[in-house]
């Protein structure tokens, strides 16, 4: 593998334009482009403030860059270098800033989660959301860009807007049966809402995208409950990973559940194939945990060697305080494999940051603080 | 008593005297001693002897010395001894007495004993029973503190567990209120800062110029028609979803019956083909119920294996046979494991021995039917032989090659021949027919040179110089005649034509016969009076009566009429 030279960047801020021709970079209040393959710099934009989140649009033609702490956001070109475009939220203050699918229009989220205002390029108008919900996820945009969720809390209560995101027009807006909404998102189809309480109550509510509740799942009360939902790209399953160390999988039918996978700390079996009873062909999952890949081998190791462990193998566990709030135990990511073959979950206190499948979905790559690490599977085994 | 007891002395003293001299006296005193008596007078001395012996056997004073006179007896020395043996004897049976008396005692000390063992036996068994109770009682009671124990063991597992997960959420809930809290602080802390602010920031876009939208469309308006078109458009995106659904689970469906179906077939194959082997095995379930179950079950097969099964019910029921063919497979393979497992094991069960026993039984009848096939095949095969291989005469051999067709052969035949028959029946009709209309075009054509001779004579007649056409008339009708008939029965014309020449010349109006006139000559048309077999001597009688018009037609279709019936009497003989 080659490595080109290091460039500079902070806060993490480095991301490839969704069309992969470009990489923007943030340098302190500098925004930099560079052309992928030459990694040649293409143009360098100057914020007024450190930059704290930048994103590019859907079409690759404009990049955003929020500066939190002044409450400003800077909204650059690609294609007229001169063009510029500045929201000030004034004294209300920035918290989160995003753009909308169709790339025209930014969505603020001011201070204290008072409102979200939606400000559009096109017209330069502005609408307001009233009330939206801090918490862990609480704006969720289908997958085709057309339907917009919003999590509401009012008068104590859950509520769930949905904005056609061509008008932001209010289509839905009702009320949920959560004690504390934690998190919603589409389902890649975009016509199942999945939204799922804190983690003092495991329950996900199922809800259609007209509104209607469909289904609610709770595997067990009283233990802490959820900690992260992800969806498969086929939308015939949803991965539910909990602080119980345990995923569970429900089917889109009849949203039950209808496999759970565990990590145990001692693994007997590196391989547990299901194949599903709807007899799809090629559809299984084949649930593999972080540390399997491994395969005993440390990921810290600088040398960089893995080998085979024989079975069983012990995962060196620290148990986390359990005195503390959110511990550091549970599934806390979860990743399909684009079809929906695999799930990779990372359990436990594991210096994984993130988990991603190559659109393919027979390569996974593992980024950790300090490291990353590819992992390539075959049909039958998992190797490298 | 002391009677009694006397009397029993006495009895005794004489039985003892009766005993002593059959013990003493040997065969000489027996002789003697016939009456019974132990003393007589002949024996005194012994008797004395003998007494005062026994006497002082008996520890007592003997009652008399032993002197040389012998016979005398010291009477006191006597009642002495007597009173002695009298006291010996009271003394006995006090003793005696006194015995029994202590026989009974201990008899009923033994009884008495006894019992109180039996009462003694009985109350150990019940204390052992009491015993073996409350052991019972306490290995129940000790099972019973033992589920307790464990009851109590998962019941404070379970309440640590609880605990924990209180624990967990309290510090989750104070986690979170810490948390607003810090969030209301830094609230209000803005809210001072800003009542404080005085230059009040506002919010505010700055943009170069305006983009384009995305898509390059104009932004519509906000209007309720784009409301409902969003509607619209949502509950048309849920629709194509549902569609999609439907359409891959009726995919699913159809393939899940067609396998469901396959296995139906299969397992029904595999218990129909085990079924005339394992007719014997059946001990457990009547077998003719097996039968008739899977016959109902093949009849459904082939009933309902075209149709779809869409319905409910016909859903049920092709998973209710499956459940009953696997059911039956179940078993059937348990019974087989069973069997196997018992072969293995070397048992020899009675339930496994019967069904390998049958299984010989069903295999030697097998093999004998099997024999007795070949055997009729081999009887048929030499009978084929012979038949094909033996002399036969040629008509025998053509009967016996078609013999199973002879009798069809024959009506076949028959029939065949009876249909030539008519064919050639109508084909002389026609022929005489065509024939006949032929001599009538004929004759007519005769008959209109005729009339316009006989006209042309009567015009001539008109003169003076007629008669002497008159035999050529005659000649030429004669010749017509002649020309005309070609039969024997030529001669019956003549006559008739001579009988009605004469009444030729009467009849004035000669019109040609109609048609009706002569199908009725030539007998197809049937008259009002006439039937078939009076037929040939009606026509006969009529042609004598037809002499109005042209007789001289009816005669000649008359003769025709003859002709042919008389031809057609020669044909069908």
């Amino acid at each position: 593998m080659n490595f080109s030279e290091v460039f500079k960047q902070t806060n993490q801020l480095c991301k490839v334009s969704p069309d992969g021709k470009y990489l923007a970079t943030c340098v302190q209040y500098r925004l930099v482009v560079r052309d992928v393959s030459t990694l040649q710099i293409l143009q360098l934009y100057t914020c007024l403030d450190q930059v704290s989140h930048m994103e590019w649009s859907s079409d690759s033609l404009f990049i955003l860059c929020a500066m939190y702490n002044r409450g400003l956001v800077q909204v650059w070109s690609l294609e007229q270098p001169d063009w510029h475009c500045k929201i000030d939220e004034g004294s209300i203050g920035l918290v989160s800033s995003r753009w909308s699918p169709d790339g025209r229009h930014i969505l603020n989220t001011t201070e204290f989660h008072l409102r979200v205002t939606v400000w559009s390029l096109c017209t330069k108008a502005v609408s307001y959301i009233k009330y939206p919900k801090a918490c862990q996820k609480g704006i969720d945009f289908s997958r085709d860009g057309r339907y917009m969720a919003l999590a509401e809390r009012r008068d104590c209560k859950d509520y769930v807007c949905v904005f056609v995101c061509d008008d932001w027009h209010l289509l839905r807006h009702f009320e949920t049966e959560t004690q504390d909404l934690a998190g919603l998102e589409w389902s890649p189809n975009g016509c199942v809402l999945a939204v799922w309480d804190s983690c003092l109550e495991y329950k996900v509510l199922l809800y259609s995208l007209d509104g209607r509740l469909l289904s609610t799942y709770s595997a067990y009360e009283w233990s802490l409950g959820v900690k992260s939902v992800s969806w498969s790209p086929s939308s015939q399953f949803l991965a539910i990973g909990s602080y119980d160390e345990k995923v569970r999988i429900l089917n889109h039918i009849t949203w039950k559940k209808i496999t759970q996978f565990e990590h145990p700390a001692i693994i007997d079996n590196t391989k547990t194939v299901y194949k599903e009873a709807e007899k799809r062909p090629g559809v299984g999952s084949d649930e593999m945990p972080l540390h399997n890949i491994t395969m005993g081998a440390t990921l810290f190791n600088t040398q960089s060697k893995y080998e085979i462990c024989p079975l069983p193998v012990q995962i060196p566990v620290v148990k986390p305080d359990p005195d503390r709030a959110s511990p550091k135990i549970g599934i806390s990511v979860l990743a399909f494999s684009s079809d929906s073959r695999y799930l990779a979950t990372k359990n436990g206190g594991f210096q994984v940051q993130s988990l991603n499948w190559h659109c393919s979905g027979d390569s996974l790559i593992l980024l950790g603080k300090e490291q990353l690490c590819l992992c390539y599977m075959d049909t039958d085994q998992e190797d490298k | 008593m002391p009677e009694s007891s006397t009397v029993k002395d006495v009895l005794s003293s004489s039985v003892e005297c009766r005993t002593s001299p059959l013990r003493r006296f040997s065969l000489s005193a027996l002789h003697r001693n016939s009456l019974g008596v132990f003393c007589s007078e002949d024996n005194v001395q012994e008797c004395l002897s003998h007494i005062s012996q026994e006497v002082s056997s008996f520890g007592l004073r003997p009652a008399w010395t032993e002197p040389g006179s012998g016979s005398e007896l010291n009477i006191v020395a006597a009642l002495n001894c007597m009173y002695d043996l009298i006291q010996l004897h009271r003394r006995g049976l006090r003793t005696l007495e006194n015995m029994e008396v202590e026989q009974l005692k201990s008899n009923s000390n033994v009884d008495f004993l006894q019992l109180s063992t039996t009462r003694l036996k009985e109350q150990l068994e019940i204390s052992k029973r009491e015993n073996t109770g409350l052991l019972e009682r306490e290995r129940q009671l000790q099972l019973k503190v033992k589920s307790l124990q464990n009851c109590l063991k998962n019941e404070k597992e379970e309440v640590q567990k609880l605990q924990n997960v209180i624990a967990s959420r309290a510090s989750q809930y104070n986690h979170e209120m810490k948390r607003k809290e810090r969030e209301f602080n830094k609230l209000k802390e803005r809210l001072n800062q800003l009542l404080v602010d005085k230059k009040e920031k506002k919010q505010a876009i700055d943009v170069l110029n305006n983009i384009g939208r995305a898509d390059g469309k104009r932004s519509l308006w906000k209007t309720e028609k784009m409301e409902a078109k969003h509607e619209g458009e949502m509950y048309k995106t849920l629709l194509s979803d549902y569609d999609t659904r439907q359409r891959e689970l009726q995919l699913e469906n159809a393939e899940l019956r067609k396998v469901l179906q396959q296995m139906k077939k299969d397992m029904v194959s595999i218990l129909s083909s085990r079924k005339p082997a394992a007719k014997g095995d059946k001990h457990e379930h009547g077998g003719t119920q097996a039968a008739s179950e899977e016959e109902d079950d093949e009849a459904f097969d082939s009933s309902k294996e075209s149709v779809e099964l869409y319905c409910v019910h016909a859903r049920e029921k092709l998973t209710n046979s499956i459940r009953l063919q696997w059911r039956r497979l179940k078993s059937h393979v348990e019974r087989l494991d069973s069997q196997v497992s018992s072969a293995q094991t070397g048992e020899s069960k009675s339930t496994d021995a019967v069904p390998r026993e049958t299984h010989e039984e069903e295999m030697d009848r097998l093999k004998l039917e099997i024999q007795q096939c070949k055997d009729f095949i081999q009887a048929q095969q030499q009978l084929l032989q012979q038949q094909l291989s033996s002399p036969c005469d040629e008509e025998t051999a053509s009967l016996l090659s078609d013999c199973y067709m002879l009798q069809e052969k024959e009506r076949l035949g028959d029939e065949w021949k009876t249909l030539e028959e008519q064919r050639k029946i109508f084909e002389r009709e026609r022929r005489n027919f065509t024939e006949a209309a032929i001599r009538l075009s004929h004759e007519r054509k005769a008959f209109e040179e005729d009339r316009a001779t006989w006209l042309k004579h009567q015009f001539l007649n008109l003169s003076p110089f007629s008669d002497s056409k008159k035999p050529s008339l005659s000649k030429s009708k004669s010749a017509f005649l002649i020309s005309a008939e070609t039969d024997s029965s030529a001669a019956v014309a003549p006559e008739k034509f001579i009988k009605h020449r004469s009444e030729s010349p009467r009849c004035v109006p000669l019109t040609s016969p109609s048609t009706a006139d002569l199908y009725r000559t030539l007998c197809l048309i049937p008259e009002d009076s006439s039937t078939k077999p009076k037929r040939k001597t009606e026509h006969v009688e009529e042609s004598s009566v037809f002499c109005g018009n042209a007789p001289v037609r009816h005669k000649r279709w008359d003769g025709i009429q003859d002709r042919t019936l008389s031809q057609e009497k020669n044909s069908s003989i």
